[in-house]
C-alpha cells in the first residue's frame, strides 16, 4: 500500500465527534434504471474538508451516486442535503457543486483562459475579478505560462489540471471528482495525488472522489466508501477497511487476503478458536467474535502479517506446514505462493530488509507460517 | 510488375496516391483550361463556334492572341452584373433558408437513440433515390394555380382566390431549400453527431441554462459542419438554372439562365465560357480566403 500522507497529519476525524453536522447528506437514495437498481437505499454522511472516496468495481454505481450529486440524475427515491439545503430537485447549473470529469470535458474551442474562466463569466463575475481568480488558480496548478494555449496543445496531466482548475475556481462547497488520475500514467498520477491533496487543503473545499484504483483510494482519502452492487457496504478510514474489514468481499476488494472457512469451537468474549478444514492447527483470535456458535465464519489473514520459519512455530494454534510453488521478487519485499497441504494455496509477502542473504527461503522448500492472535480478522459473511 | 513499375519510377503507394490527382487532371484541370482557352477567343461562325487562339505566323513564330474582350464584356453590360448579384442574393437567402430549417432536424436526429438515426437519415437521402428533375416537376403540380396547394387552401377555406406561387421567387426558393435541403443536414448531422456530450454537462455544472450550453458551446462546435453544409448549398445553387427556369419566372435573372442562352440560344462559347470562368472565380477566391484563414488559426497555434 501507497504511505497515505494523512498519516503524519494532525488528527482530522469529525465523523468520531458526537456533535459535528455532515456537510453532504445523502438520504435513502436509491435510483433505478428502469428495472435496473443502479444505487440501492445509500444513506451516507460526508463532513467538511473531507476527501471521501467512492470506491468500487465498475458498475457498481459509484458514478450514478456522484452524478446524482452533481444534478445530472434525479434520485427515484430518497433526497440530498448540501451545507443543509434540499438539492434534490436543483438543476446542475444551479448547484453549488462542481465536478470534474474523468475525460475532463474541457472545452476544445476555448483557450486554457477562457475555460477555467468559462464558469466565473457564466456567473457574472466582474471582468477585473475574473482575470485575477483565473490567475491565481492557473498559478495553483502550476499552468501560469500555458494561459493562452488551446487544450489540443496541452499534455494529459496538463489537462487534468485545466479541468481541475476550471472546476475550481468557482469555488464550490464541493467539488466532485470521476476517477480524476485514471488518465495519467503511473508516475504522474502519484505525483498528483499528492498535488491533488495540497490542493485541497489550500482552499479546504470538500472533494468526493469516485475511483476504482485502491490505492488511489487510500492515498487520497480520508474515508473510503466502499460501494458493491449499488450499496455501500462499508464506510471507514483507509486503515479501518484495510484493518478492519466488515465482510468477506470488502477484505478480498481492498489488498490481497488469505481467507479460510471454518467454524467456532471456542467462543469467549475475549478470545476465540477457529476450525478450519484446510489448517492442522486452528485459529487463535485475541478478541470475541458476535456469531451464532456452530455458525461458519471467516478468517482473513493479510500476506504481510504471516510469518515463514524453518521450524515448526511454538504452540498449538496459529500454524500450517506447506510447500514453497512460486516466489515473486518485487524489489522492496517478495510474494511467496505456498501450498497447504490440503491444496490451498496461501500467500505470503515478506519485506527484503538484507540486501543479500543465501538462506532465503526458496522453491519446493518445505516450510511453517504462522501469525500472531491479533492477526487474523473474523467476518461472518 | 514491379519491375515494370519501378523503371517509370513508381512505387505502389505513389500510384495509390496518385489516383486523386489523376482524376483531378483529367475531369477538373482539362476543361477549366479548355474553358478558360475558349473564353480568351474571339467568337466565329466556324465549328466550334471560336477563332483558335494560336496562329503559325511562320514555321518557327507562334502568335498567340487572347481576346479580352469576352471579360470586359460582362463588365460593360450590366446585365451579367444583375444576374450575378442575383443568383448570388436567391443562393445566399436560400442557403440561409436550409440552415435555419436543417439545423434543428441534424440537431434532433443526432440527439436521438442510436437506433433510430440511421433510418432517419436514411429517410433524409432517400428522396435522392428519385430524379431531381421528377421532383421538381411535382411542385409544379404543387404549387401552380389550380395545383394542389392552392386547392387544398381553398377547399379549407383559407383562401378564397388562388395564390401566385409559381414564377416567383418563392417558389424559387421552395424549390431550391427542397433539393439542397439534404446536403445542409449531413454534414451538419455529421458534425453533431460526434460531439461529446459531456462538455454540455460541463457547461451545466458550471452555470449554463440548456440554452446557454447550445450557444456557447454546441454551435461553436458545430461551426464546420455549418460552413461545409452551406458551401455545399450555396456553390451549387449559385450556378443553378434547371429550378429556376422550371419554377421561377422567364424574367427572372439567373447567372445559370443567362450562361445557358449565350451558349445554346447565342452560340457565342467565348461569352459563354467567360461567364462561367467569372463565376468560379465569384465563389473560389473566398472559399480559399477562408481555407488560409482556418488554417492560419489552427496552424500559427501550434508554433506558438
Amino acid at each position: 500500500m501507497a504511505t497515505s500522507p494523512r498519516a503524519t497529519q494532525k488528527k482530522f476525524e469529525p465523523w468520531t465527534e458526537p456533535d459535528a453536522k455532515p456537510y453532504v447528506r445523502i438520504e435513502k437514495v436509491t435510483k433505478k434504471f428502469g428495472d435496473f437498481v443502479a444505487v440501492d437505499d445509500v444513506t451516507l454522511d460526508i463532513y467538511k474538508k473531507e476527501i471521501f472516496c467512492l470506491l468500487g468495481a465498475s458498475g457498481c454505481g459509484k458514478t450514478t451516486l456522484l452524478r446524482m450529486l452533481a444534478g445530472f440524475e434525479r434520485p427515484t427515491s430518497g433526497r440530498i442535503y448540501i451545507d443543509g439545503v434540499d438539492m434534490t430537485a436543483i438543476p446542475p447549473y444551479e448547484r453549488p457543486v462542481n465536478m470534474m470529469f474523468q475525460s475532463y470535458a474541457i472545452f476544445p474551442h476555448m483557450s486554457v483562459e477562457q475555460n477555467v474562466a468559462f464558469g466565473l463569466r457564466q456567473e457574472g463575475v466582474p471582468k477585473a475579478e475574473t482575470a485575477r481568480r483565473v490567475g491565481e488558480m492557473l498559478e495553483l496548478v502550476k499552468l501560469g505560462q500555458f494561459a493562452k494555449r488551446k487544450p489540443h496543445q496541452l499534455s494529459g496531466g496538463q489537462r487534468q489540471r485545466v479541468a481541475l482548475a476550471r472546476s475550481l475556481v468557482k469555488k464550490p462547497k464541493l467539488l466532485l471528482l470521476d476517477e480524476p488520475l485514471a488518465a495519467l500514467d503511473k508516475k504522474l498520477r502519484e505525483h498528483t495525488q499528492f498535488e491533488l491533496i495540497n490542493i485541497q487543503e489550500t482552499l479546504g473545499v470538500t472533494f468526493i472522489v469516485v475511483t476504482h484504483d485502491q490505492e488511489e483510494a487510500m492515498t487520497l482519502s480520508t474515508r473510503i466508501g466502499l460501494m458493491n452492487h449499488g450499496e455501500i457496504v462499508q464506510v471507514g478510514t483507509p486503515s479501518e477497511i484495510y484493518e478492519y474489514p466488515s465482510s468477506r468481499f470488502v477484505a478480498e476488494f481492498i489488498g490481497s487476503v488469505n481467507t479460510f472457512e471454518g467454524r467456532l469451537i471456542e467462543d469467549e468474549p475475549s478470545y476465540v478458536r477457529i476450525a478450519c478444514d484446510d489448517l492442522e492447527a486452528p485459529i487463535y483470535v485475541d478478541h470475541g467474535v458476535s456469531s451464532a456458535p456452530g455458525a461458519t465464519v471467516w478468517a482473513a489473514i493479510r500476506p504481510e502479517k504471516i510469518h515463514l520459519s524453518r521450524g515448526k512455530p511454538e504452540g498449538a494454534d496459529n500454524w500450517a506446514a506447506a510447500v514453497v510453488r512460486d516466489i515473486a521478487y518485487m524489489g522492496d519485499m517478495s510474494i511467496y505462493l505456498l501450498k497447504l497441504d490440503s491444496g490451498k494455496v496461501v500467500r505470503v509477502t515478506q519485506p527484503n530488509v538484507h540486501r543479500h542473504s543465501d538462506d532465503r527461503i526458496t522453491w519446493d522448500e518445505r516450510v511453517y507460517l504462522h501469525w500472531y492472535p491479533e492477526s487474523p480478522v473474523v467476518v461472518t459473511k | 510488375m514491379n519491375r515494370v513499375l519501378k523503371r517509370l519510377g513508381l512505387t505502389g503507394q505513389g500510384l495509390v496516391t496518385s489516383v486523386p490527382y489523376l482524376w483531378l487532371v483529367l475531369f477538373f484541370l482539362v476543361p477549366f483550361v479548355i474553358v478558360l482557352k475558349i473564353s480568351f477567343s474571339t467568337a466565329a461562325i466556324a465549328m466550334p463556334p471560336y477563332a483558335p487562339l494560336l496562329h503559325w505566323v511562320s514555321e518557327k513564330v507562334v502568335q498567340v492572341q487572347l481576346d479580352f474582350s469576352n471579360f470586359m464584356f460582362l463588365v460593360e453590360d450590366n446585365l451579367y452584373w444583375k444576374a450575378y448579384l442575383n443568383s448570388i442574393m436567391v443562393a445566399a437567402i436560400s442557403t440561409i433558408l436550409c440552415l435555419l430549417i436543417g439545423y434543428p432536424i441534424a440537431y434532433s436526429i443526432a440527439r436521438s437513440p442510436p437506433s433510430s438515426r440511421n433510418i432517419l437519415m436514411l429517410m433524409i437521402v432517400l428522396p435522392f433515390w428519385t430524379s431531381f428533375l421528377l421532383r421538381v416537376y411535382a411542385w409544379i403540380g404543387i404549387l401552380k394555380q389550380n395545383g394542389l396547394l392552392n386547392n387544398t387552401l381553398m377547399w379549407l377555406g383559407v383562401i378564397h382566390e388562388p395564390l401566385q406561387i409559381m414564377q416567383t421567387y418563392t417558389a424559387v426558393y421552395i424549390g431550391i431549400v427542397y433539393s439542397y435541403l439534404p446536403f445542409m443536414i449531413l454534414p451538419l448531422y455529421a458534425n453533431l453527431e460526434k460531439m461529446d456530450l459531456t462538455l454540455l454537462e460541463a457547461a451545466s455544472d458550471l452555470g449554463c441554462k440548456p440554452w446557454q450550453a447550445f450557444y456557447k458551446i454546441t454551435l461553436p462546435l458545430s461551426q464546420p459542419g455549418i460552413v461545409a453544409g452551406c458551401l455545399l448549398v450555396f456553390i451549387p445553387a449559385v450556378g443553378e438554372f434547371v429550378i429556376p427556369s422550371l419554377l421561377g419566372s422567364p424574367g427572372m435573372l439567373m447567372i445559370g439562365k443567362v450562361l445557358w442562352t449565350e451558349f445554346f440560344n447565342n452560340r457565342d462559347w467565348p461569352v459563354a465560357s467567360a461567364v462561367a470562368i467569372a463565376l468560379l472565380m465569384f465563389l473560389v477566391i473566398p472559399i480559399m480566403y477562408y481555407q488560409r484563414a482556418q488554417d492560419a488559426e489552427a496552424g500559427g497555434g501550434l508554433h506558438r
